[in-house]
């Protein structure tokens, strides 16, 4: 091992965080990759965590969604108004703008424009394809008098599909910001962590609504 | 932060991350390609069990959750490439508190609840009451 | 324009908050001409406002706790003046007040006391102890701050633009619904716990992030202090239980705002629900304040031991077990609603369960005591007070823990009386022992020791005095938040804990004098090097106050008890030689959180009063500070290496002479 600078020598012993390097390494080299390694686990991690947290939240949802899930107070049920075709486009619109996301981070990776702003276009693309079903949905919910204020039922339906649809707004959001802040400053190392936390939240965006359409709506009609 | 910043595992890896050291983009790919591949047989199947009369009806409920649970793991192993080597130990962790804690509020709440409604008089009929 | 704000919200037709308001309003005036007078304007804004530095961001955690507690006393005094006089007769305060102070008392101390306090505390001395520069999310934390900030700024500001709530710290509904609280009170209860409950969730996303990725070289997991690891747990709680709370209120909130139809009467609404999912976010929130507390008395038991703490192992077994037990215990606060024995009994026996490893925690710290030579300094006194009367209060719990004896009991001042036995007598005091313990360490000059003595000896007695008679009450009958009563057996009782509460204000007044007698005294009470108590961990390392960076070099942790190694080795002679100083990369201060908790405040008042289009504009505020934010391309500043050469070698001199004029301290 080289001249170290004290600690920093000792750390990291089979040289994991240095890509290709051995032997002898300049320090700036070996802070900079120490770095981008460091604070990319530090970044990610933080914001799974976050993530798991959101999850709590929406399972609280879920819950009070599942204890009223009967109380109809007289008036329409799920059977009544919810339409599975629909929601088998909904849910293919965000399968795949899953899966372009994940080519999107691989562009990313790669510092390959093509492939990350052009699955960037697309994962939009799919991501207001399934926002613009579901307020139709709602709309025409509310315009047959099946709106939130008619039931504990709708109301509870209401608010668990329509907060993971602001969710799936907030990230739509984001997602432009991705690619404008990519656009700018080129594939920075503090854009790439960003870049990373839009692609774990998209993914578990997806993750819940697999919860809600077997939940809500196929459950629901299934009776 | 500080440069000097030590990793307590030399072999960490951020959640949502995957080694990419000498592999293809072609490869990375593929494996998204077969996530999207398998969630979507589950979401077919999914669907299609909901609405037909060929399962025994009382066992839907169970399979649909079967296949949610199956497919949230299918996005987690090939979408956020959750998986359970040393260097994830920190992230499988995290994931398996957030899944307790999920369950205990569900399934608690939907237990207590349950035992609260039977023992509860219905609400229309207690309103009936107070007129 | 104005939405349901009319010039009505100001109760000039009720003398005590327009008197309390204007006198606090006039106060904070003369404060605030007075500090731009003497031109600290730009010293605060630079220093500490915009500051992401843990330990200035921890202290102002701490400050807010301090004053909110006035505050929240001031309405407990209210409130045994009002039972110790209302003895058939009612009393000064007429019950719509009334209730207002005690759903005030609550909710200012739980959110606004407890958790600042000991999440000031986790500020301060995580990073250090760890060996770590600052949290993993410095600028997050200082958001997180100051949305609290703005949680508290509402919840006072209700004082004296419109009421606050009357339903209880908990807003059970259907009283909470728009049809029985048509006011502003439970919006303001609503919107201050939201906006700070986000600050509060981030903060545990910062530090379980901060204490399972960053630690000094050589510090495994099961190296770190054991408040490290209550603050671990602690943080998990928040993770897991914050959402909840986040979620009921917003179903509340979409009832009252939208007409939904989640907890009312009608259309099939589940009130119990609410009970249900506020109570599984309850019972985390108690042991999220406890925890850390007994973090602070492992640190302070075995630093005036004299000894290493007895069973670590056993110490963070059983704190990660009382982390995920405390989540499955929570419906025995509602024991009563009515879910039937069986589930009763479950719930019952979990509760009991978690009893046995705070159980274990007490034995390993009268073991560490054991055999120790013990320094009877202030913290350690809360410590010892605390183990006492924290016995006490876990003993009622367990006996409130019995389904058939909560039936008699529930909402009697039995409870009252238990649970704040358990925070009084283990959060305060734990916040109390935490400050002082740490208080050299963040300013440079101790406190005062015998005024704080004094202080102690009147919170404990005072606080024995208030309570016990509760206990005593409760089990006679007495339920809570009564506003009058005609029982004359009751009455001796409630004027010993109408006393009880002034030798507690006495407590509180010796505190005061402390801190300003020991900041006029601070050159006399200086401690130049860096470890007063003679410490054990990490924090004492670093000279006091610690420079900005924490540690010149990040320490080299070689075993548990991670300074005292360094230490011996340091008074035989053998210091450490000069480090090979590198320049440190701190990230920039930021006004970030500052801003956005401004136009937070501006969209939590505006949505309380309806004034819909001033929430548009709060919104745009915030959300343009947030991208503003997001664009900036310097994140962080470098202190060269000779700069922090020049700092460290001044520490390690003063250091140096110090440690020459001590003996050496015993094993």
């Amino acid at each position: 091992m080289s001249t170290s600078q004290g600690i920093a020598g000792r750390v990291d012993p089979h040289h994991l965080g240095h890509v290709g390097q051995a032997g002898l390494r300049q320090p700036i080299a070996e802070h900079a990759a120490r770095e981008l390694t460091s604070k990319r686990i530090i970044v990610g991690y933080g914001f799974w965590i976050f993530l798991l947290s959101d999850i709590v939240m929406f399972s609280a949802f879920f819950a009070t969604y599942a204890v009223l899930s009967d109380a109809t107070a007289g008036g329409p049920s799920g059977r009544d108004v919810f339409h599975l075709d629909i929601v088998a486009i909904e849910t293919a619109c965000l399968l795949l703008s899953s899966f372009t996301c994940g080519i999107a981070s691989i562009g990313a990776r790669a510092h390959n424009n093509l492939m990350y702003f052009g699955s960037m276009v697309v994962t939009a693309a799919f991501g207001a394809g399934f926002l613009s079903l579901e307020i139709h949905e709602f709309v025409g919910m509310i315009a047959i008098g099946a709106g939130p204020e008619r039931s504990a039922f709708l109301s509870a339906f209401f608010t668990l599909v329509g907060c993971h649809g602001l969710h799936v707004t907030l990230g739509l959001m984001w997602l432009l910001t991705m690619m404008a802040q990519v656009f700018a400053k080129g594939y920075r190392p503090d854009i790439l962590r960003r870049v990373l936390c839009f692609s774990l939240f998209w993914h578990t965006l997806d993750i819940i609504w697999v919860a809600i359409f077997t939940v809500v709506y196929l459950m629901g009609v299934a009776r | 932060m500080s440069d000097s910043e030590p990793i307590l595992h030399p072999g960490d890896i951020s959640p949502g991350d995957e080694r990419v050291e000498g592999r293809e983009i072609a490869e990375g790919v593929l494996a998204y390609l077969v996530g999207l591949g398998l969630a979507t047989l589950i979401t077919v199947v999914a669907f299609f069990i909901s609405g037909t009369t060929l399962v025994w009806q009382p066992s839907i409920p169970i399979a649909l959750v079967v296949l949610a649970v199956a497919q949230m793991g299918v996005h987690l192993v090939f979408f956020i490439h959750i998986t359970t080597g040393p260097d994830a130990t920190n992230n499988i962790l995290a994931l398996a508190f957030g899944v307790l804690i999920v369950m205990l509020l569900m399934v608690g709440s939907l237990w207590i609840m349950y035992h609260l409604n039977q023992n509860m008089m219905p609400m229309e009929q207690m309103m009936q009451m107070q007129r | 324009m104005f939405g349901k704000l009319t010039w009505a919200a100001i109760p000039f037709d009720q003398p005590i908050p327009l008197f309390a308001g204007a006198i606090v309003g006039f106060g904070i005036l003369c404060v605030l001409i007075y500090v731009a007078l003497k031109g600290w304007v730009p010293y605060l804004w630079n220093e500490w406002i915009t500051s992401v530095d843990h330990k200035r961001i921890g202290v102002m955690y701490i400050f807010l706790a301090m004053v909110m507690l006035v505050r929240g006393f001031i309405d407990a005094l209210m409130m045994r003046s009002q039972q110790a006089l209302a003895y058939k007769s009612p009393g000064y305060l007429p019950p719509e007040h009334y209730d207002q102070i005690f759903s005030a008392h609550g909710t200012l101390m739980i959110f606004f006391v407890a958790m600042p306090f000991v999440i000031g505390l986790m500020n301060v001395v995580v990073p250090l102890q760890l060996g770590a520069r600052d949290v993993a999310f410095p600028t997050l934390n200082s958001v997180s701050l100051w949305l609290t900030a703005t949680g508290a700024l509402l919840v006072n500001i209700s004082l004296v633009v419109g009421e606050f709530a009357r339903t209880t710290w908990l807003p059970y509904p259907p009283l909470s619904e728009l049809k029985y609280s048509p006011g502003v009170g439970v919006d303001y209860y609503l919107w201050s716990l939201q906006i700070s409950g986000v600050g509060t969730l981030l903060t545990g996303v910062n530090f379980v992030t901060t204490i399972l990725k960053i630690h000094a070289p050589g510090m495994t997991y099961m190296r770190m202090p054991v408040f490290c690891w209550t603050a671990l747990a602690s943080n998990l709680l928040i993770v897991a239980a914050f959402p909840i709370l986040t979620a009921t209120l917003a179903m509340l909130l979409l009832d009252r705002y939208l007409g939904f139809h989640f907890f009312t009467n009608e259309a099939g609404g589940n009130m119990m629900m609410f009970m249900n999912l506020i109570w599984a976010w309850g019972h985390p929130e108690v042991y999220i304040l406890i925890l850390p507390a007994f973090g602070v008395f492992s640190e302070v038991v075995s630093t005036f031991s004299g000894k290493p703490l007895f069973g670590y192992r056993s110490m963070v077994a059983a704190t990660m077990a009382i982390c995920l037990i405390s989540f499955m215990v929570w419906l025995h606060h509602f024991f009563t609603m009515g879910a039937g024995a069986d589930v009763n009994a479950v719930f019952g026996i979990a509760s009991m369960i978690i009893a046995v490893p705070t159980g274990v925690k007490l034995y390993n710290w009268l073991f560490t005591m054991y055999g120790g030579r013990i320094v009877y300094a202030t913290p350690m006194m809360w410590s010892i007070g605390f183990m006492v009367t924290f016995a006490i209060g876990g003993l009622t719990g367990v006996l409130l823990a019995v389904p058939p004896a909560d039936f008699v009991l529930h909402n009697s001042l039995f409870l009252v009386a238990h649970f704040h036995n358990v925070i009084i007598g283990g959060v305060l005091f734990g916040a109390f022992a935490g400050y002082t313990y740490w208080f050299p360490k963040v300013f440079g000059f101790r406190l005062r020791e015998d005024l704080g003595k004094a202080a102690f000896w009147c919170w404990f007695i005072g606080f024995y005095l208030a309570f016990m008679p509760l206990y005593v009450l409760g089990l006679e009958g007495m339920t809570r938040r009564m506003q009058h009563y005609d029982v004359a057996a009751w009455r001796p009782w409630l004027l010993i804990a109408g006393v009880g509460a002034l030798v507690i204000l006495a407590g509180i007044v010796l505190q005061i004098t402390q801190i300003a007698v020991s900041i006029r005294d601070r050159e006399q009470l200086r401690d130049a090097t860096g470890d007063p108590w003679n410490g054990r961990s990490l924090e004492w390392a670093t000279a006091s106050p610690p420079p900005a960076f924490n540690f010149a070099v990040l320490p080299r942790v070689e075993g548990g008890d991670a300074y005292w190694d360094i230490k011996q080795r340091a008074l035989q002679g053998e210091l450490g030689e000069e480090p090979a100083y590198q320049a440190i990369e701190m990230p920039r201060n930021s006004p970030t959180g500052f801003i956005c908790a401004f136009f937070a405040t501006v969209m939590g008042f505006s949505l309380i009063w309806h004034i819909w289009w001033l929430v548009i504009v709060g919104f745009i505020g915030a959300f343009a500070t947030f991208v503003v934010f997001a664009w900036r391309d310097r994140t962080e500043y470098q202190i060269p290496a000779d700069e922090v050469a020049r700092i460290d070698r001044a520490n390690r001199s003063a250091r140096r002479a110090a440690f020459a004029a001590m003996e050496q301290p015993a094993e």
